[in-house]
């Protein structure tokens, strides 16, 4: 053991010597797996990065929460001409659902419409406008920077209030409160009587709370949207996790009675859970995981082809110095070690440099996109980057470890 | 006391279809400090003989004992270690390390004998003194001249206290006047009571020697013991 790791700082110190000797060479080498072990932390971050944003967005969503709709989130194989005649479910079928079912914490009937909102000289387009009711925000874990939601009577009234996510708040009004100021949707007046705090999570796009206003249900259909278009879904909480499946099944049983299902007939509505999301997000993750570092990987392989390319060159052009450390008593294993160590030393400074690029990469990206370099993509680097100069300094190190003494002594 | 003890070896090389003899039967023996040159013609196998002496080739045939370590057997890890112990090297061209400098041009065989780095630089320090470059320990062999570039050889080859110095044509790349200074470096480290083989092609380097073996065709010609020019070591001096 003393011995090995006697030859290991010999090896190292010799490999240095090269390595200075030989600067520009090393750079220039060192540049291929500098690129490559840029790009593969730097996709393997930013693919931690997307699915931490996926995971987040979607646990917003809340795991005790069950959603009644028309359709399946995610259908694999319920054909189509089975799902075209399904009807939509109304606001009188939420109404029934509610009083029937006795196990859920709270139950809301939410329904969409895309808008714009306008508040003076400010205005924001493509927003998703929810109609629900005062029971809605129990179903859910937001909070508020500002104001509250509506209330009981509010929502049954039809009252013209809105409640704004934190984006849509920032861009109506930057600078001052939004609360009890006016905003126009497709025309109408509504007074904003809170503003929720901000929910981060990117990636859900329109879903995210940040980029939605709330309105209540009445006024969707009154204003905004024809009541016999748009299929109500039922946001149902259950009071904990071990309840979701009996308020699951309690759900379906209400559901099949108000559509007059008879026993051998199919349900023609879907239960929708989070988890039937997670799947799918972690389904697609997986396949940009293994597409991506596929691409990445090919990167770091040309630039292990030039190191190897380079270390043949090397132990050709020292030949002579070959010879000479294995007249004066170098045993194979320390010529193999020496050329080995070179090659892996060379990739490890091109690994800390790719290191140190897909950092500060990262860092401009994540003005856009979440990512994070963290202590496992040093540990990535470090151990990718030895593989690669281990594995292709192996080839040429043998040709030089194999050389006979002799012969290498009269290379000229 | 027999260092080298050589039976009946043959050398055979296969270039193309042809076999090339290039020691066919040479017997010898060498004794603790003995001072013995190896001359010859080219292609009369001396650099053949030299390379088997120098472990660093076996003979195709025969038998090869070193100290009683039987050489012609030994596989190529055992020849590199018993020529870091016992074989000190000095070629025609010097061999240096163009990137290192002295000192660690005369460390270099005690890092591959496994000797720390203190103890490995105070020996290097001594070779060099010894050689009498101490002042030029950090010059790499392009700030040397020639004769200091062979002195440095010298000191490598000496560094590890081999049982034998192996010199292949050691001025042969020098002018005569630092040949001669460099012979003379040779004779004081004979008379410290090393053993040194020298290889050459010129009658007065050959000279310096006390034997004086010729070969001609594979086969060692003469072997004469010429006057003792230079007095053994003292009785009892080590090495």
């Amino acid at each position: 053991m003393r011995n090995f790791l006697f030859e290991m700082k010999e090896g190292l110190l010799i490999s240095l010597r090269a390595i200075r000797a030989n600067k520009a060479r090393a750079i220039l080498t060192t540049l291929g797996i500098v690129i490559g072990i840029a790009s593969v932390v730097l996709m393997s971050t930013a693919i931690r990065g997307i699915d931490n944003a996926f995971q987040t967005g979607v646990s917003s969503l809340g795991s005790d929460n069950l959603y009644i709709d028309k359709f399946e989130w995610f259908n694999n194989d319920i054909p189509f001409w089975q799902l075209r005649n399904r009807s939509n479910i109304t606001l009188a079928d939420y109404k029934k659902y509610a009083d029937m079912a006795k196990l859920p914490a709270a139950s809301a009937p939410t329904v969409w419409s895309n808008q714009s909102l306008k508040h003076k000289e400010h205005s924001v387009e493509f927003i998703l406008v929810q109609g629900t009711t005062d029971d809605y925000i129990k179903t859910t874990n937001l909070n508020f920077s500002e104001g509250r939601f509506f209330n009981e009577i509010e929502s049954n009234g039809g009252r013209e209030v809105c409640v704004l996510g934190s984006e849509i708040a920032k861009k109506l009004f930057p600078r001052g409160s939004a609360i009890d100021n006016e905003v126009k949707i497709k025309g109408h007046r509504f007074k904003v009587i809170g503003v929720l705090a901000e929910q981060g999570s990117w990636v859900m796009g329109n879903f995210n709370p940040d980029n939605q206003a709330f309105i209540p249900i009445q006024n969707v259909f009154k204003y905004l949207q024809n009541q016999n278009r748009r299929s109500v879904t039922i946001n149902v909480r259950a009071p904990n996790s071990q309840m979701v499946d009996a308020v699951k099944e309690e759900a379906v049983g209400i559901m099949r009675r108000i559509r007059g299902l008879k026993y051998d007939e199919n349900n023609d509505f879907s239960i929708n859970q989070q988890e039937a999301l997670l799947n799918t997000i972690n389904k697609t993750v997986g396949v940009i995981q293994i597409a991506g570092l596929f691409i990445t990987g090919l990167s770091l392989f040309v630039g292990a082809i030039g190191i190897m390319n380079i270390m043949f060159v090397s132990v050709k052009e020292r030949t002579k110095e070959i010879g000479i450390r294995k007249a004066i008593g170098a045993k194979k294993r320390s010529i193999l070690g020496q050329f080995i160590t070179e090659s892996a030393i060379i990739c490890l400074i091109g690994g800390m440099i790719g290191l140190i690029i897909a950092i500060i990469l990262s860092l401009i990206i994540n003005q856009f996109l979440p990512t994070s370099v963290d202590a496992n993509a040093f540990i990535l680097a470090i151990v990718i980057s030895i593989l690669t100069g281990v594995l292709s300094g192996f080839a040429p190190a043998y040709t030089a470890a194999k050389l006979d003494p002799v012969e290498a002594l009269r290379y000229e | 006391m027999n260092i080298i003890n050589i039976e009946h070896i043959a050398k055979i090389y296969q270039v193309g279809s042809e076999e090339v003899h290039a020691l066919r039967d040479v017997s010898l023996k060498i004794n603790k400090n003995e001072y013995v040159a190896i001359m010859g013609p080219s292609g009369s196998g001396k650099s053949t003989l030299m390379n088997v002496l120098g472990c660093l080739d076996t003979p195709t045939k025969g038998l090869y004992d070193f100290k009683g370590n039987n050489v012609s057997q030994m596989n190529d890890n055992e020849l590199a270690a018993i020529r870091n112990r016992e074989i000190g090297f000095v070629f025609q061209t010097f061999n240096l390390l163009a990137r290192s400098d002295a000192l660690h041009n005369v460390e270099l065989p005690l890092i591959y004998a496994g000797v720390s780095s203190s103890e490995r630089k105070a020996r290097a320090r001594l070779a060099l003194e010894q050689v009498g470059l101490s002042d030029r320990m950090h010059h790499k062999p392009n700030e040397l001249s020639g004769g200091q570039r062979q002195r440095v050889a010298i000191a490598r080859a000496l560094v590890t206290q081999p049982s034998i110095i192996l010199a292949d044509e050691p001025t042969g790349n020098l002018d005569t006047k630092t040949g001669e200074d460099i012979m003379a470096l040779f004779n004081d480290i004979f008379e410290l009571g090393n053993t040194i083989i020298l290889v050459t092609h010129e009658e007065y380097i050959a000279e310096h020697a006390a034997r004086i073996l010729r070969l001609r065709d594979g086969l060692i010609e003469n072997d004469e013991v010429v006057e003792k020019r230079f007095v053994p070591a003292k009785n009892g001096a080590s090495n």
